[in-house]
Formats: C-alpha cells, sequence, structure tokens
C-alpha cells in the first residue's frame, strides 16, 4: 500500500503572542510543531502499514525550516520525505497550495491513499485536503475516526453532527484525519538517530513540478487577506463583593433575576 | 488533467444574487441555514440583489418550500434520487452545476463536517475563492466586495478575507454565530425544481451505515442558558455541580476543552475554537480560565457569569458578572439562592 501524508509545520498556537500596536504576529521563540491533525494522519498512515505493508511518504510545502517537521514524521518511521520549497510557492491560500500539493503527488505517483490532517491550527480552514483531493480528481472521506482496508477498498468511520457514517470506496482516496482516530506513536529511538544522523528529506522546487504558475502563489490566489487586527473582547465587568461565597452567590442570583435570566 | 482555473478574467458584473447551501439531513433543515438566511438577507439588501435557498434532496420538497416563509426570494430545490444521503460527490457535483448555470455573486454554507466536507469542492469544480468559518459578513460599499472575516492563529487575530477576481465569493459560516430568519406566514419568493446530470458512477463512495448514537442530545446551539464547567472542577464528579446548577435555571451543560482532554465529560459538550460556538442569553463559566480559545466560542453570549478562584483569571476580563470564590462553596450556595428566591414568589 502507498501512501502519501500531506502535512504542515505551524506555530503552536497556544504560545503565539500578538503584537497589540501592530497586529501581527510575534513568532520569534515561538516552537514550530507539527500541525495535530496531520499527526493523526502520519499515525493512520503508519498504522495502515504495520498490517498490510507498503510505503509512507511524508509530504510538505513550507520555508527550509520544515525540514524539521518531515524528520520528526521520518523519525517516527515514514520512509521517505519531501518538502516542496520555492519562493513562487509564498503567499499561496488554500487554492494555491492543493494546486501545488495535488502536481507533487502526480510527480509522486502510484498512490492508493493520501492523508492530510482535518485542519491545521494556524488557518483552520480545513480545505486544502478537499480541494487537493478535487484536484487529484479522486473521492474523498474527511472526519475519519477509524479506518480498516479490505482488499482494494478501504472503510471509514467519518464522524458527523448527526451520529457517525460508515463509509466504503475504493483506492485511490484521499482521507483527512480528526483526533479521535488514534494516538500518534512517538518516534523510537532508532528512528530519531536514523532521521537526524542523514538529511534524507529531499526538497523539490518548483522546477520539479508540471505546474500552472497562474494558480500559485501569491498572484494566483484566488482569496487574499484584505486586513487583520486584534479582537477587542474586554468588558466592564462587575466583580460581587461579599463576605463569604453565600452573600456573592445571593448578590449574583438577585441581579440575574431582575435581568429574568433565571 | 482537466480541472477548473481561477482568474480566467471572467466579468464579475455577469454574476447575480446572494445563495445560502441548506443542510439537511433526513428531510429536517440544520439551524445554521436559517442563520444563514438571516445573514444572507442582510447581504442580497446591501448589494440590491435576490436571496436564494439551494437544497439538495430525493424527498425533500416539502422542507424546501417551508424556508419560503423566512422572507426568502426564490428556494431550488436540486431533486434527484442519488441525492437521498449525503455523499460528498453527488452533492458537490450538483450543486456546482446549478451554481454555473445561474452565476450567483455570493454563495454561503454552514461550516459543519458537512458543509466544510463539500465547499472546497465545489469551490474547486467552478473555479473560486472559499474562505472558512466565517464569523463576520460584511459588503464593501464601493465595489461590492464581501469582506469576510474568521479568527485566525487560534482567535489569536481576526483576518478579514476578500476574493477580488473571482466569483461567486464563497464562505462557510460557523453555525451559532449568525441570527436567524424570522419564520413570516406570508411568503412572496418561488420554488424553482432543478434536476441535475448526475450519474450513479460519479459518486465512489458507499455510504454504508448511519451510526445512531442512543446518547442524549446535546444541543448547546439553540441554549437560552449553559453553564460550563472547567479544569477547576479538578474530577469527573465535578460535573454533578454543574449539572444541578444547570438543571436549576433550565440549562445546557458545556465544558472547556480541558475537561473533556482529561475524560470527564464528552466532546459535544465543549464550547470554544475547536467546539462549538454558542450564544446563550446566560453563559456561566465554572473554574474556567479563559483561554483565547475557549473565548473565541462563548464571548458573544448576552451575559457572562464567572466563578473563579483566582482573581486574575482571563474570564473576569469578559465577563458581565464574577464572582472570586470557590465554585464548590459558590454553585451550592447560588441553587440555594435559587430555590429561596423561587419559594418568594410563590
Ligand atoms: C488548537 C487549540 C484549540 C483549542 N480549542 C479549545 C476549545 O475549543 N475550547 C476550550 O475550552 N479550549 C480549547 N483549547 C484549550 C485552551 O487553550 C485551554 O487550555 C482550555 O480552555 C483550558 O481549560 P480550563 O479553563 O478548564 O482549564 P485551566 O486553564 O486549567 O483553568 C482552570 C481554572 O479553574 C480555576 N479554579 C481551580 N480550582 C477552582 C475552584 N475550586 N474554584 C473556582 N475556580 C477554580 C483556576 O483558577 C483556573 O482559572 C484549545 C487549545 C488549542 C491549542
Amino acid at each position: 500500500m502507498k501512501i502519501i501524508v500531506c502535512v504542515k509545520q505551524v506555530p503552536d498556537t497556544n504560545e503565539v503572542r500578538i503584537n497589540q500596536e501592530t497586529g501581527t504576529l510575534i513568532r520569534d521563540g515561538v516552537p514550530s510543531i507539527i500541525n495535530p491533525d496531520d499527526k493523526n494522519a502520519i499515525e493512520g498512515a503508519l498504522a495502515l502499514k504495520d498490517i498490510h505493508g507498503g510505503h509512507v511518504t511524508v509530504l510538505s510545502m513550507g520555508p527550509p525550516q520544515a525540514k524539521e517537521a518531515l524528520k520528526e514524521a521520518l523519525a517516527m518511521g515514514a520512509d521517505e520525505a519531501v518538502l516542496l520549497s520555492d519562493r513562487a510557492f509564498a503567499g499561496s491560500d488554500t487554492w494555491a497550495t492543493s494546486t501545488i500539493l495535488a502536481a507533487a503527488i502526480e510527480a509522486i505517483g502510484g498512490y492508493d491513499i493520501i492523508f492530510c490532517g482535518r485542519q491545521a491550527i494556524d488557518g483552520d480552514t480545513a480545505q486544502v485536503g478537499p480541494e487537493t483531493a478535487e484536484f487529484l480528481n479522486i473521492p474523498q472521506v474527511t472526519y475519519a475516526k477509524h479506518i480498516k482496508a479490505v482488499g482494494d477498498r478501504v472503510q471509514i468511520t467519518r464522524y458527523t453532527e448527526y451520529g457517525d457514517y460508515v463509509i466504503e470506496a475504493k483506492m485511490p482516496l484521499l482521507l483527512t484525519a480528526i483526533k479521535e482516530l488514534n494516538e500518534p506513536r512517538f518516534p523510537s529511538v532508532r528512528g530519531i538517530f536514523k532521521a537526524y544522523s542523514t538529511d534524507d528529506v529531499k526538497v523539490w522546487t518548483l522546477d520539479d513540478l508540471k505546474i500552472d504558475m497562474t494558480q500559485i502563489g501569491l498572484k494566483g490566489s484566488p482569496t487574499n487577506v484584505f486586513r487583520s487586527f486584534v479582537p477587542v473582547k474586554e468588558k466592564n465587568s462587575l466583580i460581587i463583593e461579599g463576605q463569604n461565597g453565600k452573600e456573592k452567590a445571593a448578590a449574583l442570583i438577585n441581579k440575574l433575576t431582575d435581568l429574568k435570566l433565571v | 488533467m482537466n480541472r477548473a482555473k481561477v482568474n480566467q478574467g471572467n466579468n464579475l458584473a455577469d454574476y447575480h444574487d446572494v445563495w445560502v447551501i441548506a443542510e439537511q439531513n433526513e428531510g429536517k433543515i440544520h439551524p445554521v441555514t436559517i442563520e444563514l438566511v438571516g445573514e444572507g438577507r442582510k447581504l442580497a439588501d446591501s448589494l440590491a440583489k435576490k436571496l436564494a435557498v439551494v437544497v439538495p434532496g430525493a424527498d425533500a420538497e416539502d422542507e424546501a418550500r417551508k424556508l419560503l416563509h423566512y422572507n426568502v426570494d426564490k428556494v431550488y430545490y436540486i431533486k434527484h434520487p442519488l441525492l437521498k444521503d449525503f455523499s460528498t460527490e453527488g452533492y458537490a457535483l450538483s450543486i456546482s452545476e446549478l451554481i454555473l448555470e445561474k452565476q450567483p455573486e455570493v454563495v454561503l454554507l454552514g461550516a459543519t463536517s458537512i458543509g466544510r466536507d463539500i465547499a472546497p469542492r465545489i469551490a474547486g469544480k467552478v473555479g473560486t475563492g472559499l474562505t472558512a468559518d466565517c464569523t463576520k459578513l460584511e459588503v464593501d460599499g464601493e465595489d461590492h466586495k464581501l469582506l469576510q472575516t474568521r479568527p485566525a492563529f487560534g482567535g489569536n487575530l481576526m483576518a478579514t478575507i476578500v476574493c477580488p477576481k473571482n466569483r461567486p465569493q464563497m464562505s462557510t459560516v460557523r453555525p451559532g454565530v449568525m441570527e436567524k430568519a424570522a419564520y413570516h406566514q406570508e411568503i412572496h419568493g418561488k420554488l424553482e425544481i432543478f434536476i441535475p446530470s448526475l450519474k450513479e458512477e460519479e459518486i465512489r463512495t458507499v455510504l454504508i451505515e448511519k451510526v445512531k448514537s442512543d446518547k442524549k442530545k446535546v444541543n448547546l446551539i439553540d441554549a437560552k442558558v449553559i453553564v460550563s464547567g472547567g479544569r477547576g472542577l479538578k474530577a469527573p464528579e465535578g460535573f454533578a455541580l454543574v449539572r444541578a446548577l444547570a438543571e436549576k435555571v433550565n440549562g445546557e451543560v458545556g465544558s472547556s476543552r480541558a475537561c473533556v482532554d482529561a475524560g470527564w465529560i464528552e466532546h459535544l459538550h465543549q464550547v470554544g475554537q475547536t467546539g462549538t460556538t454558542v450564544r446563550p442569553d446566560l453563559y456561566i463559566a465554572c473554574g474556567i480560565s479563559g483561554a483565547i480559545q475557549h473565548l473565541a466560542g462563548m464571548s458573544e453570549a448576552k451575559y457572562i457569569v464567572a466563578i473563579n478562584k483566582d482573581p486574575n483569571a482571563p474570564i473576569f476580563k469578559v465577563c458581565d458578572y464574577g464572582i472570586v470564590g470557590d465554585i464548590n462553596e459558590v454553585i451550592p450556595a447560588m441553587i440555594e439562592a435559587i430555590d429561596k428566591n423561587g419559594s418568594f414568589e410563590i
């Protein structure tokens, strides 16, 4: 079974701070991590390989530093890593990113499953997986929480607000993973040694892909950021005073009763 | 590869009307559809265009017709036996076919697990940009650009996204954020049936089973009152206290992610960026610190009450009323006070 996992390196949004004056991100000192849902996708691919055998390629588009994320995936057990890095890719929105990923996946070729995380914690769009599937013209199942491969078919349990759906499809197809799918493994000591002692991450540029330049980068992206700002959420809060919890609670309930809220 | 492209120099003036793609399950319309209709009306009015709702289905004409009561100018009912159950390709293909034929200017979908599944495939088929999970939509007075505002970086930053050169302008919108359209007895719009050219082999997935969850439905979105517990509860048993208060005030039980991650309560109860967005009349946060990702899901509540023993907890910055104190003391005292107030009325 040949599986390609798309991963994104993201800033740990728990640690992100905003420069209140400029409304920009302070990236200094913010650790970069593999996007959490993508880690579930890597684990999903490795688990399928554990059962059925095969080959797992991890694929990422990003700046040269994103190699670190791919090395971590290699240490977890992926067989091959490809980084797509080129100035021409900068400023890509989800359309352009999916265009580039789809071109790279076609260049790798011969795949059975493409695996993505449901969404990335920096953008939270959940669009890159489905758009990539659209450009590759393959079926997709998103929000996958359970996966089983039988012969040339895959059976997926996918989350919906109405209860789970069990869906079956023939390979090749694209899946997006949610947290409930699995518990990502830790890299083994041997894996870490191998991944970090060699430089096995292949780096591809624009020249390695067959791509329509009008569909990528800042210029090719149909959407762009008009403005960004820091949300203001401060309110006139009233802290209720009192001798003890009982007094405060009674005062609060009186206020809520006056407002007809309780 | 034969695929749609963006930036093909299409004439933007050829695109009209604001569309809402309805979500229905077994003939029942998802509440987010009514929210989108409410928002879509405002956008259509400021663009001086019409508002249409698109309902794909096999046996949903009655439900589709009911949507005309929400001040809608047109309902397109996409009718096909293959649309009986949801499938990514069946829905995306037939909705795209209608979009390409009628050329709407704006298309809105709910940011549900279904809406977020098909919206990117529709954008991919018609060749346009898509903005996910919007919390605010406005029209730029000058050139009719749709200003699509959404949280980024876990709610630390808000970004306004535009799609200047391609049409339709497509967004998914978070459930629970926009105000629902009002129901009117009289209708003025029409229902039009559209038969898509869908073929069985175009749907490459098979729905084997819909697993009915026998769990009690948690309806945070429609709840008027929500009592939420956080890590301050200290143990799963802490939710007994939260539940008792919720019952007293006729509310639902919510939770921070910390408790969900700890396995104290199910994800269905989680409020926040990766949970449910809620806008109740009253939100009572018990032992919740007020992390930005939690605030992202509840800051639109009409009244926010915070109970926390740490006077510096960020939740106190967004609350209307705060009590600095121990929940184990304050919650039982609140229940007692409600009982007492209640007895006054008798
Ligand atoms: C990508 C991402 C997405 C996320 N999405 C969400 C989301 O959707 N929803 C969400 O909630 N979180 C989300 N989080 C997590 C969020 O950052 C916080 O970690 C989480 O909200 C904290 O939960 P908490 O307030 O219950 O716990 P804590 O931050 O630990 O706060 C517990 C509070 O309880 C108080 N306390 C303790 N004991 C008592 C007592 N006896 N009486 C009164 N008060 C007491 C403490 O003073 C403290 O303020 C997300 C994080 C990431 C990275």
